[in-house]
């Protein structure tokens, strides 16, 4: 099962290493992970999604906390929660495709953020399937380059992952 | 105000620690510290020959007082070297701070001499690491550092200090923080009490309980609470490996150690008990065999202070995070007014059943292998004359292998810190520098590494520290002239294919090599000489002695757990299995 894990971790050089280098010595999958300052400087909030059932997750949750840098640690898939991902693509725009691919932004509700003779830059933001989905219906339009952001979350509602 | 350079610093927030014994060997990186230890009698620094045994050294030190252990090594191979013994110390939860030397950070990430990236390298093994980037920060990353090796589950953390940040040069106000204070690290002091309560409540319903007790009962200074816990409920005491001592090895509640070599009445206890309460134990693959055919109809209990050890690899019923004496203490209360609600008659019927396999196989009711022919010496007869001449008193440090083995079966820990050993990690090399490492802790101490021809090997360099610095270790080799644990396994599983285990005649005289450091050596080949030459060799109260030990090549360990089974599948000897 899929889950993501949110992290507030003190800002400091090597943390990110600590929290990365446990996933790898431990036997984790990491399949995305997003990570940048937050409003107070000295923290940084990290994001990142794996698969495991829930002994493992558990586990992996302990082994989070256990480490000195990390302030908390919370499974965002236990409870109501907001995931968003963004994604940039590079697309083959010239001729006919050029108003098919318009098309397809439009029903995603991205947006084209870059225009050349023969290229676009579109944006889709939204879960990690609906970019899935986007992707897929591009259908024949050529792809020259992704970007992913990975996955953000937030829990729903009154709670909130502070200090 | 006076004014101190950051390697100066460096030692009077050691001393401020409450360090006194420092381990450890200079180099380039570590220079400006080195020349601040020159100028000060505070911190004691003793020169090893080998970064590793220093690790070792300052790692059983912790372990004999309880405290928090200090090395100090140099940049690049003195950090490296380091490594094995930082990784020794952490799979054994024991609390040592490590600093290293570090080329200047102006240097750092351009492959300067001697440059190695401590932090990355050692991250792995580390309850934490530091780098300090400047000098003005040193005092309160030692105080830090001192305070997460010793705090929680305890564990070694390493500092990395580039030359720039020790500069004699650059000199400023010194202050060493009276509290430290952690925003994301504050360890459990207290269990839970509905958890405690649940607790209690299984266990005053239990007709076949064993308590199953590890290396955090010493480490967490709980064995007055272990025993007294145990006396009250009557239940059977096991030991894990990492546990002996924590419970009197002579007591009559003591089944003896547990795992993949314990005994015949500790392994079936477990395998048949209703109720299990771990206490500072990690049910570890060396304990429980297949985890899934582990204790099938125990409910578990278990206390730890570290939650990540907790149903990590067997699922427990009543977890309960916190330091095993308080909670034994918070349990020992409760307990009190509930001890009529114990089923006495049940507990008795189960001592009965245990004493039925003390009597069976039980390796202290009689001998369990060949006795000898009158000549050769066994390897257990050795441990077991130790025990007697030194009347179970010694510190004893051991290596890894059979002699290892032997060691926690044969000699009988009454004490909590009285037996050292690499557990975890399983790092031969460990036993010398370790006994140094606690006779400097207990000067008056006898104190024995009870070892093989092939561990001793591994850190035979430091016969020349003990000479230095006046450590009078006694060095047991048990000599079985093959690296006798793999040769075991080489016997049951490869068709005694010995590859590689075997020396070929090309092991050095330990007398000669004894001699050579300055050193006793004693040679005993025939089992009449045994007795007087363990005696002969504690005589000689102020000199390190090497008793080098012919043993039967041909013994092995047992009982052995036969893997893929439970804990009441053993090997009991070379023929006979459960």
């Amino acid at each position: 099962m899929k889950r993501i894990i949110s992290v507030l971790l003190e800002n400091q050089s090597g943390s990110l290493s600590r929290v990365v280098g446990l996933f790898s010595q431990r036997g984790y999958n990491i399949d995305s992970l997003t990570v940048a300052p937050t409003e107070d400087a000295t923290l940084s909030r990290l994001t990142l999604t794996t698969r495991g059932d829930d002994v493992i997750t558990q586990q992996l949750t302990k082994q989070l906390n256990k480490l000195v840098d990390v302030v908390k640690v919370l499974d965002l898939t236990e409870g109501a929660h907001i995931e968003r991902e963004l994604m940039l693509l590079k697309v083959r725009a010239s001729g006919a495709m050029r108003e098919e691919v318009k098309r397809c932004v439009d029903i995603f509700r991205a947006q084209i953020i870059d225009v050349g003779p023969t290229t676009y830059v579109v944006q889709v933001t939204g879960k990690s399937d609906k970019l899935d989905a986007f992707i897929e219906a591009l259908g024949d339009t050529t792809i020259l380059e992704v970007v992913r952001s990975g996955v953000s979350g937030i829990v729903r509602g009154e709670k909130s992952m502070k200090l | 105000m006076e004014l101190l350079s950051g390697g100066e610093i460096l030692i009077r927030a050691l001393h401020d620690a409450g360090v006194k014994h420092l381990w450890g060997y200079p180099g380039g990186a570590a220079l400006h510290i080195y020349d601040a230890l020159f100028r000060q009698d505070d911190v004691k620094h003793i020169l090893m020959r080998h970064e590793q045994a220093a690790v070792h050294a300052a790692d059983a030190y912790a372990r004999a007082t309880g405290e928090v252990g200090a090395a100090l090594v140099t940049s690049g191979p003195g950090a490296t070297n380091a490594i094995t013994g930082i990784a020794t110390a952490y799979m054994d939860s024991i609390p040592i701070v490590v600093v290293s030397g570090q080329v200047p950070q102006e240097k750092i990430g351009e492959d300067a001499f001697q440059e190695t990236d401590m932090i990355g390298i050692s991250r792995p093994v580390v309850k934490h690491s530091f780098l300090v980037k400047d000098p003005a920060d040193i005092a309160e990353t030692i105080a830090k550092a001192f305070y997460i090796a010793g705090s929680g589950r305890p564990g070694p953390v390493v500092v990395d200090l580039p030359k720039d940040v020790t500069d004699p040069n650059n000199k400023m106000p010194y202050r060493f923080p009276a509290k430290v204070k952690i925003r994301s690290y504050q360890p459990t002091t207290r269990g839970h009490s509905g958890q405690i309560r649940r607790a209690v409540k299984l266990l005053t319903s239990a007709k076949r309980p064993v308590i199953y007790a590890g290396g955090g009962v010493v480490l967490g200074d709980a064995s007055e609470q272990l025993i007294k816990l145990a006396k009250m409920l009557n239940f059977p005491v096991t030991n894990t490996l990492m546990g002996l001592g924590g419970f009197p090895g002579t007591d009559k509640q003591f089944l003896g150690m547990l795992g993949m070599h314990g005994t015949f009445e500790a392994n079936t206890a477990m395998h048949h008990a209703d109720v299990i309460l771990a206490i500072g134990a990690r049910f570890d693959d060396r304990v429980t065999n297949t985890p899934d055919k582990f204790c099938p109809s125990a409910k578990i209990i278990h206390i730890d202070v570290d939650p990540s050890s907790i149903s990590k690899t067997v699922q427990v019923d009543i977890p309960i995070v916190g330091p095993c004496d308080v909670v034994m203490n918070d349990m020992i209360d409760l307990l009190g007014d509930q001890l009529d609600k114990l089923d006495r008659a049940a507990i008795d019927d189960w001592w009965l059943q245990i004493e039925g396999w003390r009597e069976r196989y039980g390796l202290y009711t009689r001998p369990r292998y060949e006795p000898s022919d009158g000549q050769l010496i066994k390897p257990q007869d050795a441990v077991k004359a130790l025990y007697k001449v030194t009347e179970g008193n010694a510190y004893i440090t051991s290596d890894v292998g059979q002699h290892q083995m032997f060691a926690a079966q044969y000699y009988l820990f009454d004490k909590p810190r009285q037996w050292f050993n690499s557990g975890g990690l399983g790092t031969m090399g460990y036993g010398l520098p370790a006994a140094m490492g606690v006779q400097m802790a207990l000067p008056n101490a006898q104190v024995a590494c009870v070892t093989g021809e092939g561990s001793i090997q591994m850190c035979i360099q430091e016969l020349s520290a003990c000479t230095q610095h006046e450590l009078p270790v006694k060095i047991i080799i048990l000599n079985n002239q093959a690296l006798g644990m793999v040769k075991q396994w080489q016997d049951m599983q490869y068709g005694s294919r010995y590859s590689h285990v075997l020396y070929e005649d090309s092991l050095p005289d330990f007398v000669k090599l004894a001699e050579a450091y300055g050193h006793i050596g004693l040679k005993i080949d025939h089992l009449d000489e045994l007795e007087s030459g363990l005696e002969e060799c504690f005589s000689y109260k102020d000199r390190v002695v090497i008793v080098d030990i012919s043993v039967d090549q041909t013994e092995h360990v047992y009982p052995m757990l036969i893997a893929p089974g439970s804990m009441r599948d053993m090997w009991l000897n070379k023929t006979e299995r459960t």
